[in-house]
């Protein structure tokens, strides 16, 4: 249990933290995170002592207590994804039967704490900020539920252990040496998912709420040193939370192959697995958010409404389709 | 003329304003929004009041000044050489493109023609600090979309560069290398063959440059047909450069101006795009990047040996008269008008530098777009704020 509860999300956090630092830093060239410790190993504590040090600063006319409150939505919100998430047989804090439907819910939970900093920061800048995440939100939130129940069809469960179970107990087509990871039959599903989980977490070509060149930094503008800091490792947290749902809907949990899934030892090799994968989402988000420029609001809009709605409608039924026929 | 570029500012703000027919019904309340004289993509301290209804421009009033230098002033307390340490600080990017024009307009007045030799390295300079400069550029486009790794890179390549110009004129950023009559100092050993490496590497930045941002869907759908400038609006407002190559008048001052700088001895090509877009706009100034790289690899070939000094008096002392000199910079026409009374310093200098007039078109080319478009149209219109604010 205690692995779940802290060691999962602090690992993930920290080491991917430094893990996609790295990564970043190689992909553009940077020299600055290079510098402290080993190959820029201790930047994050770095950072840390960074923010601490800075001053604590509220802005004439903000709303205090909303804005004080902000980061810490925006962070719990990721906190709480990480309790549905199994990482073994026996390592899952709650195993709850509609726990895709909590995931998703949870996931929505940190624009709340967006638009309260939006808001409660009276500042221009923020309060475009806290509505475009609000209109991006209500524009992706759609598509990623829809893109999930093709995976809800086909697992015919909505507990996450279940589905996990199922993809490594799976075969394609008579040939079962890697499972069935949903990946493979809900392709598009898994596409919409990395687009609208792309979205979710306001990262380019999404970014329109924080657009650090049009609205500098947008609902944060007015945050400083730790309650920054909180905004930033939501952003990191959440990333990690939502590429964990997508590791265990998509590309099979903690589970393996021709594993048996009920055996102790998986209580330990369960948690890399999943972290591999994990990591492994990660890099393909911020990937892409290291190579693409920035959508405009209306085009994003667009994008959801004409296209991603529609494309994971299809998939809903084609998926329906094909369960019924087969 | 304000009647034609009225109606055709309309029309383009019909076109804009298809998908946000919306607004016509929706009464909205309006809001004034202040971008800068501290936001990042201003480059500097440049602000504008913009009056936005939701996410749509109304109107935008642009306030320059805020770190106004005298420069103009200050060179009448200056003799002629202390006045090229100062043009060189106007535009900080491109500075040895700021110095040359000046003591060109000075040699002009005092009937001194630099040797050869001199003429073809300040080319290759001048050059080379258009490349520094619009690296930046290159890159900097992407960081104003929301691509921060392109401006790394153009970090990284520009680099190369001022190690050149560095290894040549002992100053990065501000040279100040020119003298009347030729130059300080002759090129260093292998210096030619460096800068020839390097220019290899601008042309692969520039492919980079390519395939990263401007071969990529979000950038077009971004830039394409963004921020449109017909070419009679833009030359009415004073446009030059790249700025008004991309809306297809073909104009480039290396080419059709008169200096005694060497660019008619090699081989080359101006740029210039038909739509007058931000995308335009990008796309020649990519393509002049790579021009420039292979004009210098021409000229490295050619350079003519000889004095790079030609015989002036010890105390410079420029006979009573007016001249005229401006340049292609890196940001377009670039002028000095010098005025003198026969003294060590000249009595009026007029600066007209590029990106005051580049920029003026802004409330015109603003109004009726988004507000993410005004990042867009301010950093394909690419200025720098010290050639605004003199």
């Amino acid at each position: 249990m205690l692995v779940v509860v802290v060691i999962v999300p602090t690992a993930a956090l920290i080491f991917g933290y430094v893990f996609l630092f790295k990564m970043m830093s190689h992909m553009q060239s940077r020299l600055g995170p290079m510098e402290a410790g080993p190959h820029g190993t201790l930047q994050l504590l770095a950072d840390g002592v960074k923010f601490l040090q800075k001053e604590d600063v509220f802005p004439d006319q903000a709303d205090r207590r909303v804005f004080a409150l902000a980061p810490l939505v925006v962070m719990m919100g990721t906190f709480l994804l990480f309790a549905v998430i199994p990482a073994g047989p026996d390592l899952v804090i709650e195993s709850l039967d509609t726990g895709v439907f909590f995931a998703l819910a949870a996931t929505s939970i940190s624009v709340i704490g967006v638009l309260m900093a939006g808001w409660a920061s009276a500042n221009k800048y923020s309060l475009l900020g806290g509505l475009r995440a609000a209109g991006q939100l209500i524009a992706y939130e759609l598509p990623l539920v829809f893109a999930v129940i093709g995976v809800v069809i086909q697992a015919g469960s909505l507990n996450l252990q279940t589905i996990v179970t199922a993809q490594a107990d799976g075969a394609i087509f008579g040939f079962d040496l890697v499972g069935l990871p949903y990946v493979v039959p809900q392709i598009i599903g898994f596409v919409i998912f990395m687009i609208a989980a792309q979205a979710e977490l306001t990262q380019t070509p999404f970014d329109m709420p924080v657009a650090e060149s049009e609205v500098v930094g947008g609902y944060h503008v007015e945050y400083t040193g730790f309650r920054f800091l909180f905004f930033f490792l939501a952003e990191f947290g959440t990333a990690f939370a939502l590429a964990a749902v997508g590791a265990t809907l998509f590309l099979g949990g903690w589970g393996l192959p021709n594993v048996d899934l009920d055996a102790g030892w998986m209580n330990l090799v369960g948690p890399a697995v999943l972290f591999a994968k994990i990591m492994l989402l990660a890099f393909i988000i911020f990937w892409v958010r290291f190579s693409y420029p920035r959508f405009r609001e209306d085009q994003l809009q667009k994008f959801a409404w004409k296209w991603l709605v529609q494309l994971a409608l299809l998939n809903i039924l084609l998926t329906g389709l094909f369960k019924v026929v087969f | 003329m304000t009647a034609i570029t009225d109606r055709q500012q309309l029309a383009y703000i019909a076109g804009q304003a298809a998908d946000a027919r919306v607004n016509v019904e929706v009464e909205t309340e309006g809001m004034t929004l202040n971008i800068g004289p501290q936001h990042p993509a201003t480059h500097g301290t440049l602000r504008i009041i913009a009056r936005l209804d939701g996410e749509q421009v109304v109107s935008v009033d642009p306030v320059m000044g805020y770190m106004h230098r005298g420069y103009e002033k200050l060179t009448e307390v200056r003799s002629y050489p202390q006045v090229t340490t100062l043009v060189n600080r106007i535009d900080w990017l491109g500075s040895f493109a700021n110095e040359v024009p000046f003591i060109l307009a000075a040699e002009k007045l005092m009937g001194v023609e630099a040797p050869p030799r001199a003429q073809w390295i300040r080319t290759v300079l001048f050059e080379l600090s258009r490349v520094a400069n619009v690296i930046l550029f290159l890159g900097d486009m992407g960081v104003q979309l929301g691509a921060l790794t392109p401006v790394f890179y153009a970090f990284r390549d520009r680099e190369h560069v001022l190690n050149q110009i560095e290894a040549a004129t002992g100053g990065r950023f501000h040279p100040n290398f020119d003298r009347i009559g030729g130059l300080k100092d002759d090129l260093p050993k292998g210096w030619i063959a460096e800068t020839r490496a390097v220019m290899v590497k601008v042309r692969s930045f520039c492919d980079e440059m390519e395939d990263l941002l401007m071969g990529s869907e979000i950038f077009e759908a971004r830039c394409r047909g963004v921020g449109v400038i017909p070419p009679d609006v833009g030359l009415a407002y004073g446009l030059s450069g790249a700025n008004i190559r991309a809306s297809g008048v073909d104009w480039d001052l290396r080419r059709d101006g008169d200096t005694p700088l060497v660019w008619n001895e090699v081989d080359w090509k101006v740029w210039t795009h038909p739509d007058g877009d931000s995308f335009a706009r990008y796309w020649v100034r990519l393509q002049e990047t790579r021009e420039a790289s292979k004009i210098v690899d021409q000229l490295l070939d050619g350079i003519p040996s000889g004095p790079i000094m030609a015989k002036v008096p010890r105390i410079i002392k420029v006979p009573e008269g007016e001249a005229w000199v401006s340049t292609e910079n890196p940001l377009g026409e670039m002028g000095y008008y010098v005025v003198s009374k026969g003294d060590t310093g000249p009595f009026r200098v007029k600066i007209r530098s590029a990106s005051f007039n580049n920029i003026s078109i802004l409330p015109w080319v603003l109004r009726g777009v988004y507000v993410p478009d005004i990042i867009t149209i301010m950093a394909s219109l690419y200025f720098i704020l010290g050639d605004i604010d003199r």
